[in-house]
């Protein structure tokens, strides 16, 4: 036991706790703690009155084990009971209590209430200042209902206590933080601001983070502080280090006072007032001369409070963006400290460069550090550091040194933490398309990467150099000949191999002259990675070979060969086989013409925003990408992905059997749609007109069309003589929909007609699905299977499904049917991946209340977590990993496309297992598509 | 601020100050966390780092690490000073502070740091002015405990 026992030393408290630091393990502790709660708990239910000492020894003891991480579930009633004392101890230990072990218990918190009221209202400045701590450590919104009225009465009433003041000034942040609708200062407004002149140095350190608070949520109403704060920052600025007695800290005067003014004032833009921008531009000069001068200690206390305040200026001249002399004089400083001895101030000179680097007036001067910093993601030991240096060369990149940095950032990468590999594969792929003058050059530094960084390059990278070669002829032989030569390495990475496939199968022709890399060297080659490859690869090798076919006709019979073998036709992945099967046949049947038809070269991409840029955003924030010029375009991704190839999951479904010249290298969903439209409205017209006994609302299927919420493909319909299947495939905002109808009779079908028409415009005249399609054939023979294909666009986000009513004959009876298009909102999400800072950050800002739709249910099904995982990516959303501090819940996110917007949405799904219960939330940036997403899925887990 | 931690090199937590409402679960689970990250990194290192969406500021003094957690905009720098002042109110109250102090007497460690923060920000940055209002509300204390029981037997 320590010899220090300050104040009053409650013995028994002290015996325990050394009692617990002699245990030798944590069951002899968890033994010691029982103990003691069984002890405690006897003594608060016991007859005999507890004193107020026992008592609070006893309400210690129990904060200690709860600080120690056991939980407590008693002894609130008695800590309430100290607030009442009259002995200030007491009374402390039950505050503290009470802050640390917040309790919802409503009749507690009434009771609690009325004591704090009682103290506030004590006029003993002690306890005043006690109860307002309380509400500060608590800040529930209970306690915003009940004293956010009456803080700021005392924060500016003319006979209260210094101290009080301040307690009520962070007292009342923190209830504005909380609840900022019960806090109004509205009369209150300029005697707060003026609190900035107060005499008291403490009331106005106190009150400043109030007022920025404030200032930030409604800097009209606050304005007036700008001009008292640059007086008090002048006068603190320019007094000598021993004026302001005990608030001048390691020679420096008031450190976190000036801090809190320079912050203050980045909440507004430069001063109107001359006189007041005059005074502070000089301010800001005295500040950076200091900074010059000697230090006037050798302890580090001084130089980090003299730099703290250096930094939030040079903030604030970066916020203002307007004073290029001291902008230079800024980043000069900061290159000072680039080769400081302290790893904190390179560490912050590094970032802080980072935002110079984007104001057009110090540009300029921050590259001219491109050495040092270099060297520093050459030297730094501390990865934190190395990040900041990495993040810095790519905000200082422009077109003079961007070869310089990327070849740096390519040669780091070979060393570079495995943390961060992802971020710089990103960042040196958007430099290298960014800057590429030549893009030789540019196809050169993909490899590279892919060569480096192979498992750190993602699609959207490998997607983006195809992209780029597609649509730039002038590069297309040379990155042939480069992936040929990338290839021959014996261990090659599979993303080579994916972007040599893709690139030989378009563009081998353009290297096939030369003998070295004949046609069927070059399929040796290709084929000779195969069987390492994983199945998506493989299947867009097999696309590649049959484009080598139309390229090549003399390497037809080997490739054909190779299709036949049984590795390939009778390949248990379902895809791999029914692209051998299709492409054998293909190129067995289709004449030399239709061949060339059917797999000419790909057409030019949409030019968009780069994908990668999108990712990277995602990953970083959109602050972070201080690139220039960047806009907000779509990101190309996905349909690229798709046109690829190798994700198109052919369907298990027994009824779908496309025509092998339907749909083969991939989808190429785009240019059919609207070919030869007929109207949805002509079709609408068609239900009305003759209206069967199943009217269009009445559709038969509500089970059936939520089975395909979260899937795309199965049987939709059946009876004992029609069964429907339907596979579907989604891109952006535009879709496709196979429909086979069979018969399941022997007798034929006559006068089948199909329309489809969309519930919700009806009401409002505004179309949110555009479905087009043809009229299928009039009979379906005995047995057979009818194909209508539906082209589907999201203009708007839409809640009601699209309704398809099947009339026909069967033997001579007319036959009605009504079915919902399993057509939802969701099928439109592109994924989106992102960090769980950036994660919670939206969240964050998705927090209006009608922005969240949230349920609570029963679970329908088990609860496995393989099967919500499938569930959730089948929603088409991405699953994120390690984002929710909670293991066992599940978020997801992802962008609604449709054609004159984009939603984002934010998904959190957290299940307990014990009650078989779901909590779903939903918050996206349109409030009707959260609605609808939670209805939708509340029905799917 | 939102949070400060102080624990020890055997990551054992000695003083836990939330200024953001969180569930006991997440703070369990953010402790446990960051811990282990500072705990792991050498000491030549940097005091600051990103965590999560956060910068995380520590040092440490002898045996015992402070750790707070700030804000994007949030000023590093003062930040380490404000762990140092609270390091120095410490110290000058309990007369060179060391680990077992803050053990024994938790309750005044947590007093300490309501007069130097409150809501996570600095209440009262001036030594002297903290130091009093404590030394003031010792002096408010009732008799000895064993007089009191005494007198109510």
């Amino acid at each position: 036991m320590p010899a220090v026992s300050k104040g009053d030393g409650m013995r028994g408290l002290a015996v325990f706790i050394s009692d617990i630091r002699n245990c030798k393990s944590k069951e002899a502790e968890i033994k010691r703690i029982n103990k003691e709660l069984a002890n405690i708990r006897s003594k608060f239910k016991g007859d005999k009155a507890l004193d107020g000492y026992s008592k609070k020894k006893y309400v210690c003891k129990l904060l200690f084990i709860f600080l120690l991480g056991h939980d407590i579930d008693f002894g609130h009633m008695e800590a309430v009971n100290l607030l009442s004392s009259n002995k200030y101890t007491e009374k402390q230990i039950g505050y503290l209590f009470i802050s640390v072990l917040v309790n919802s218990n409503s009749e507690l918190i009434r009771l609690i209430n009325n004591a704090i009221k009682n103290d506030l209202s004590s006029r003993n400045p002690t306890f005043m200042c006690l109860a307002l701590h309380c509400i500060a450590n608590v800040g529930s919104r209970e306690m915003a209902e009940a004293f956010a009225s009456e803080i700021p009465r005392i924060l500016v009433a003319g006979d209260t206590m210094d101290s009080v003041k301040q307690s009520a000034a962070l007292c009342l942040l923190r209830l504005y933080k909380t609840s900022p609708d019960l806090v109004l200062m509205g009369e209150w407004t300029s005697r707060v601001v003026h609190l900035l002149n107060d005499q008291h140095m403490g009331v106005v350190t106190a009150a400043i983070s109030l007022i920025t608070c404030l200032s930030q949520k409604n800097p009209d109403e606050f304005k007036t502080c700008v001009s008292l704060a640059v007086s008090r920052l002048s006068r603190i600025v320019s007094s000598a280090s021993t004026d302001l007695q005990d608030y001048t800290y390691y020679f420096v005067p008031a450190p976190w006072l000036s801090c809190k003014l320079l912050r203050l004032l980045q909440c507004y833009p430069p001063p109107e007032d001359g006189a007041v921008k005059g005074r502070l531009v000089e301010c800001l000069e005295t500040i950076l001369n200091k900074a010059q001068e000697p230090p006037k200690s050798k302890k580090v206390q001084h130089s980090n409070a003299k730099n703290a305040i250096l930094f939030e200026a040079i903030s604030l001249i970066i916020h203002y963006d307007s004073e290029p002399n001291l902008l230079v004089r800024a980043c000069n400083q900061l290159g000072q400290f680039l080769q400081h001895r302290e790893t904190n101030l390179r560490y912050l000179a590094l970032e802080s460069m980072c935002t110079l680097a984007s104001s057009e007036f110090s540009h300029e001067a921050v590259k001219t550090h491109i050495e040092t910093v270099i060297n520093a993601l050459k030297t730094e030991r501390d990865v934190s550091v190395r990040q900041r240096a990495a993040d810095l060369l790519y905000a200082m990149c422009d077109r003079s040194n961007a070869k310089q940095i990327v070849a740096e950032m390519l040669s780091y990468l070979e060393t570079a933490d495995y943390s961060i590999r992802e971020e710089m594969v990103l960042k040196v792929a958007i430099l290298a398309e960014k800057y590429a003058v030549d893009y030789s050059w540019y196809v050169d530094t993909i490899l590279n990467l892919i060569r480096i960084a192979g498992d750190y390059v993602s699609e959207e990278v490998w997607y983006r150099v195809i992209q780029i070669v597609i649509n730039r002829d002038d590069v297309q032989g040379y990155a042939a000949k480069t992936v040929f030569e990338a290839l021959q390495a014996p261990a090659c990475h599979e993303n080579m191999v994916k972007v040599g496939g893709y690139i030989l199968g378009e563009f081998g022709n353009l290297i096939a002259g030369d003998p070295r890399s004949s046609p069927l060297v070059q399929f040796n080659l290709l084929h000779s990675k195969f069987h390492l490859c994983s199945v998506p690869t493989r299947a867009l090798l097999l696309s590649a070979y049959i484009k080598f076919i139309n390229l090549f006709p003399e390497t037809k019979a080997t490739i054909q060969e190779v299709l036949r073998c049984d590795s390939q036709i009778r390949n248990s992945d379902v895809e791999l086989q029914q692209r051998a099967v299709e492409y054998l046949k293909l190129s067995s049947i289709a004449s030399t013409d239709v061949l060339a038809t059917v797999l000419e070269e790909m057409p030019p991409f949409p030019e968009r925003e780069s994908s990668i840029l999108a990712k990277l955003k995602k990953k970083k924030g959109p602050g972070a990408v201080s690139v220039p010029e960047l806009d907000d375009k779509r990101e190309a991704g996905l349909s690229f992905n798709q046109r690829i190839g190798g994700s198109i999951p052919a369907s298990p479904c027994r009824c779908s059997t496309p025509s092998p010249s339907a749909d083969l290298l991939g989808i190429r969903s785009a240019a059919p749609i609207g070919a030869t439209p007929t109207s949805t409205g002509s079709l609408l017209v068609d239900v009305f007109s003759e209206a069967g006994p199943a009217a269009p609302s009445a559709a038969v299927n509500d089970d059936g069309f939520l089975r395909f919420v979260c899937k795309n493909n199965g049987v939709l319909f059946e009876n004992q003589l029609l069964q429907i299947g339907i596979k579907s495939e989604y891109r952006q905002n535009l879709g496709r929909m196979y429909l086979f109808y069979g018969n399941k009779t022997s007798v034929q079908f006559a006068s089948f007609t199909t329309t489809v028409s969309c519930p919700g415009e009806l009401q409002s005249h505004i179309l949110s699905l555009n479905v087009q399609t043809k009229p299928v054939e009039p009979l379906v023979e005995g047995g057979a299977q009818i194909q209508q294909v539906l082209n589907i666009e999201c203009l708007t986000d839409f809640s009601e499904a699209p309704l398809l009513n099947i009339k026909f004959r069967y033997g001579g009876a007319l036959q009605n049917l009504s079915l919902k298009l399993p057509v939802t909102i969701n099928k439109f999400f592109q994924p989106t991946e992102m960090t769980s800072h950036d994660f919670f950050q939206r969240w964050k800002q998705l927090s209006q209340p009608q922005q969240e739709a949230q349920k609570i249910f029963k679970a329908n099904h088990g609860m496995d977590t393989e099967v919500l995982k499938a569930k959730l990516l089948g929603l088409g959303t991405a699953l994120l990993d390690d984002v929710d501090p909670n293991p066992e819940n599940y978020v997801c996110a992802g962008v609604i496309q449709t054609k004159g917007q984009q939603v984002g949405c934010l998904l959190r799904l957290e299940p307990n297992g014990q009650a078989q219960m779901y909590r779903l939330t939903l918050r996206c940036s349109k409030d009707s598509v959260s609605m609808r997403l939670c209805e939708l899925l509340a029905q799917q887990f | 601020m939102q949070f400060m931690l102080l624990f020890s090199r055997q990551g054992k937590l000695r003083l836990q100050k939330w200024y953001v409402p969180l569930s006991d679960k997440e703070k369990k689970k953010i402790t446990r966390e960051l811990v282990q990250t500072v705990l792991a990194r050498k000491p030549k290192m940097c005091s600051f780092l990103e965590w999560r969406d956060l910068k995380v500021v520590y040092k440490r003094y002898a045996s015992l690490y402070f750790c707070c957690a700030i804000e994007e905009q949030d000023n590093e720098l003062i930040t380490l000073e404000i762990i140092h002042r609270y390091v120095e109110l410490l110290d000058k109250y309990f007369g060179s502070v060391c680990e077992l102090d803050i053990i024994f007497n938790f309750e005044k460690a947590y007093f300490i740091l309501d007069e130097f923060l409150l809501g996570g920000e600095a209440q009262e940055t001036s030594k002297k002015t903290v130091l009093k209002a404590i030394e003031q509300a010792d002096l408010l204390q009732e008799v000895r405990p064993h007089v009191v029981t005494l007198h109510y037997e």
